[in-house]
């Protein structure tokens, strides 16, 4: 095995405990209120016909809502909630991470214990049933004494599929803000680190499998009436469930210290200091945690106290960031533009930037420390020799061509305004439309497998593919300069303000797509610390940055 | 002969059920009274309404109309569940719960009752060897561990777990092979008039109602045709339907003649 991929493993075990112990508290806490829910929702299911069908539709309904919107999904609701709350009773819930997965797992846990609970009691025999009223008990008993434990390998066998289904989907919950054994898997994906996705999925599945049978070993006990199995799988399987829900507090404290661990755990347990400590968000793509965690730096070197909430979905940032729930990001100007702004017109750079920040603080109360210099746009990519091939050097050159051109974007891409701009202004009906996860769109323009795609500016991967960008003579897509917002409550913190400030106009896009490379490229990859130390050496204007 | 110095302790009279609102009927103006210590044996086809009849009295089914008395109360002015644990029933299916032990399904209704640990399980090992079944043996094992016959056995001695004085009888021996039968059936009734029981029993099976019955009541198309001895029931058969069904076992009985007759001509 290579040293590089050793270093990787050895990144990803130190993030174990933290990862796997959140991932165990979620999946553990929302399969026991998924039983305490769906048990007796199933016994009165099984009860009456009248009400079993909307029950059980109602669950298969929310089960073909797909994993990841569900868990977004309550996003928006949970900050509606945290602000009616907070007006009753002066309370605010946190809208990010925990709440929203815990409901939606939940949620998916309900379809497989109800259903199979329900199977299970009608499915006694009614003999049995006749047996115990005729021995005199009453309906309670029938149900307590005959009927669940009847049923029970039912509903056990229903227990197992909601337990291997809300841990695969627990991994889902990294975009919400969750820290979990996905946060693995997602960061590994959008860094081309694929020791680290494997490690998310082994552990995931692992994790899956030991629970599963535990639980079946706890049922067999039961049915075998062997106590002491029943005691040792229950033991087993209490002992899982507590050390997930001690391991992040354990690394939080001993092992972090002991290792001179990441000083991101540090500052999560120095919570409770006199220093309020900065949450900085990111979202999902490698130059996202890598400028997380320069700013991260950045504040520690001024004596800020700061911790990272990783991998956040594009919606869900900004609304965390309005809320209140983190106090910076970085986010691009035609995001704002676009997405919240709803500006259909194309202004040009300098102009976007000032539309956005008084709209930003008007609007929102978000404050806009200034663009980082750099910018991070849309633009249509094609490999050197397939554009020589076309003789395209502008958007305008494809419009012939594209009958015959396959695009691929990112799943964002195709449902923007920007594009359907695009395709109108450059008349561009391409012969196929292809959407990937950003990692493989690259590949997939490398391989030839789409011709053009709609690539970020920023992208070390355009240098390194060899792609060459076309031109927007027309300027249909906006600017998307690299902005650091402020949340409202942090608008007027000088400390704050004083520390980011030297990051304001000091990154080039070219610094920028060198550091994304770095973190993603096969060889020699950097981690995210270290790409972010290499950037903050490279601030424009002073090496020190301080 | 009925005992009927000691009172009446099952009685229905006018009892009827529809199903459908008074369209049908299952059963139709019953009036039978069963003596304190009797066997009184329910007879008919399938579906004559004998089976309703038997569970309108511990009220798993309640009647349309008419009414009846247990031990001299009316049963729809008690408490159905209190009613039942009073009543020892015995099922067609048997019915023994296959997630609990021997022991524990004959413990069922004393559980209920709230009797104590000790007493309950002295009642279990002292039913158990009730009914030819060794505790020490038998009294840790599961249903599914039993031979059909034991399984009834068990089934019986859960209906006896709470000393009812009634007991009602679905059909109790249907699923058992002939020798397994015949001999449940005798050990039946030697429980029964050792106990001083007074027992309802449902069947189909003319030849276990002669053998098992003080008085066998013939239902047909819901309705009580005949009510009397055994005896009574051979020689002065009320209807074609009575006398139809007590010729089966006497042609049976003369054909089994006819065949040992024949080997030993032969022999």
């Amino acid at each position: 095995m290579s040293d590089e991929a050793v270093q990787r493993i050895a990144e990803c075990l130190m993030n174990l405990p933290d990862y796997l112990g959140r991932h165990v508290q979620v999946s553990a806490l929302a399969l026991g209120i998924g039983i305490a829910v769906s048990l007796p929702l199933a016994i009165i299911g099984a009860r009456s016909k009248a009400l079993r069908w909307p029950t059980l539709t109602a669950a298969s309904v929310i089960q073909t809502i797909p994993s990841m919107a569900l868990l977004a999904l309550f996003f928006p609701i949970l900050v509606g909630v945290s602000y009616l709350t907070r007006r009753a009773f002066g309370v605010s819930i946190s809208a990010l991470g925990f709440l929203p997965t815990i409901v939606a797992l939940t949620l998916y846990s309900i379809l497989p214990i109800l259903r199979n609970t329900v199977t299970g009691i009608t499915g006694v025999d009614p003999a049995m049933t006749e047996a115990a009223r005729g021995l005199g008990m009453t309906p309670m008993q029938v149900l307590a004494k005959v009927e669940l434990p009847l049923a029970l390998p039912v509903i056990i066998a229903g227990i197992r599929t909601a337990t291997v289904w809300v841990v695969g989907i627990a991994t889902l919950s990294a975009p919400i803000g969750q820290t979990s054994l996905g946060t693995y898997i997602f960061s590994g994906l959008h860094m081309e680190n694929w020791i680290a996705v494997l490690f998310g999925c082994v552990f995931a599945a692992a994790l899956a499998l030991v629970l599963d049978q535990l639980i079946g070993l706890m049922q067999s006990g039961v049915s075998q009436r062997r106590a002491g199995r029943v005691v040792a799988a229950g033991l087993v399987l209490v002992v899982v469930i507590a050390g997930g829900i001690a391991l992040p507090a354990v690394q939080g404290t001993s092992l972090a210290s002991l290792a001179g661990g990441p000083d991101q755990e540090e500052q999560r347990t120095a919570t409770a200091a006199t220093k309020r400590t900065y949450v900085i968000g990111s979202k999902t793509f490698a130059e996202q945690y890598i400028l997380a965690a320069a700013i991260r730096d950045q504040l520690s070197a001024h004596g800020l106290k700061a911790s990272l909430r990783e991998g956040l979905g594009s919606a869900i940032i900004f609304r965390a960031l309005a809320t209140n729930e983190i106090d910076c990001y970085v986010d691009y100007s035609g995001t704002i533009w676009v997405n919240h702004m709803k500006r259909d017109t194309v202004a040009d750079r300098q102009a976007v930037l000032e539309g956005m920040t008084w709209w930003l603080a008007r609007k929102h109360g978000i404050r806009c420390l200034g663009p980082l210099g750099f910018e991070n746009a849309y633009a249509l990519a094609l490999r050197r020799e397939r554009a020589d091939e076309l003789g395209a050097v502008s958007i305008a050159d494809l419009s012939e061509a594209a009958g015959t051109l396959r695009i691929g974007g990112s799943y964002e891409f195709f449902g923007r305004p920007e594009w359907t701009r695009l395709r109108d202004a450059y008349h561009l009906a391409f012969a196929e439309r292809k959407q990937f996860q950003a990692t493989f769109m690259y590949k997939a323009v490398a391989t030839g497998e789409v011709d053009v795609i709609a690539a970020f500016t920023s992208d070390g991967r355009i240098a390194a593919y060899d792609l060459v960008t076309l031109d927007d003579p027309k300027q249909v897509i906006p600017p998307y300069d690299a902005v650091l917002l402020l949340a409202p409550r942090v608008a007027d913190d000088s400390a704050l303000a004083e520390a980011l400030r030297p990051l304001v106009r000091a990154i080039t896009v070219e610094t920028m797509r060198e550091a994304n490379y770095t973190v993603m490229r096969d060889r020699d990859a950097m981690t995210v610390d270290q790409a972010a130390a290499w950037l903050r050496e490279r601030l424009a204007g002073s090496p020190s940055a301080k | 002969m009925p005992k009927c110095d000691q009172g009446t302790m099952i009685e229905l009279s006018g009892v009827c059920k529809s199903y459908d609102g008074g369209a049908s009927y299952a059963v139709r103006d019953v009036d039978l009274q069963v003596a304190e210590g009797e066997l009184v044996v329910l007879l008919g086809e399938s579906g004559c309404g004998k089976t309703t009849t038997l569970k309108m009295i511990n009220r798993l089914i309640e009647p349309t109309a008419g009414r009846i008395t247990v031990d001299g109360a009316d049963v729809r002015e008690q408490d159905a569940v209190l009613l039942r644990r009073r009543i020892g029933y015995v099922f067609q299916r048997i019915g023994l719960f296959p997630h609990m032990t021997v022991g524990e399904n004959v413990a069922v209704v004393p559980r209920l009752l709230g009797w104590s640990r000790r007493e309950t399980a002295a009642r279990v090992d002292e039913l158990l060897e009730l009914v030819g079944l060794p505790a020490g043996e038998y009294r840790d094992r599961l249903p599914r561990q039993l031979s059909g016959g034991q399984q009834q056995r068990v089934g019986v001695a859960r209906a006896l777990a709470a000393r009812p004085k009634v007991m009602l009888m679905d059909e109790p021996f249907g699923a058992l092979d002939p020798l397994t039968r015949a001999s449940l059936q005798d050990e039946f009734r030697r429980i029964h008039d050792r106990l001083g029981l007074t027992t309802l029993l449902v069947t189909h099976d003319m030849t276990e109602a002669l053998l098992m019955a003080n008085r066998i009541a013939v239902l047909d198309a819901g309705r009580l045709v005949q009510v009397g001895t055994p005896r009574k029931l051979m020689t002065h058969p009320a209807s074609r339907v009575v006398a139809q069904l007590m010729e089966t076992p006497k042609r049976q009985a003369d054909r089994l003649e006819a065949i040992v007759q024949e080997k030993e001509t032969h022999a």
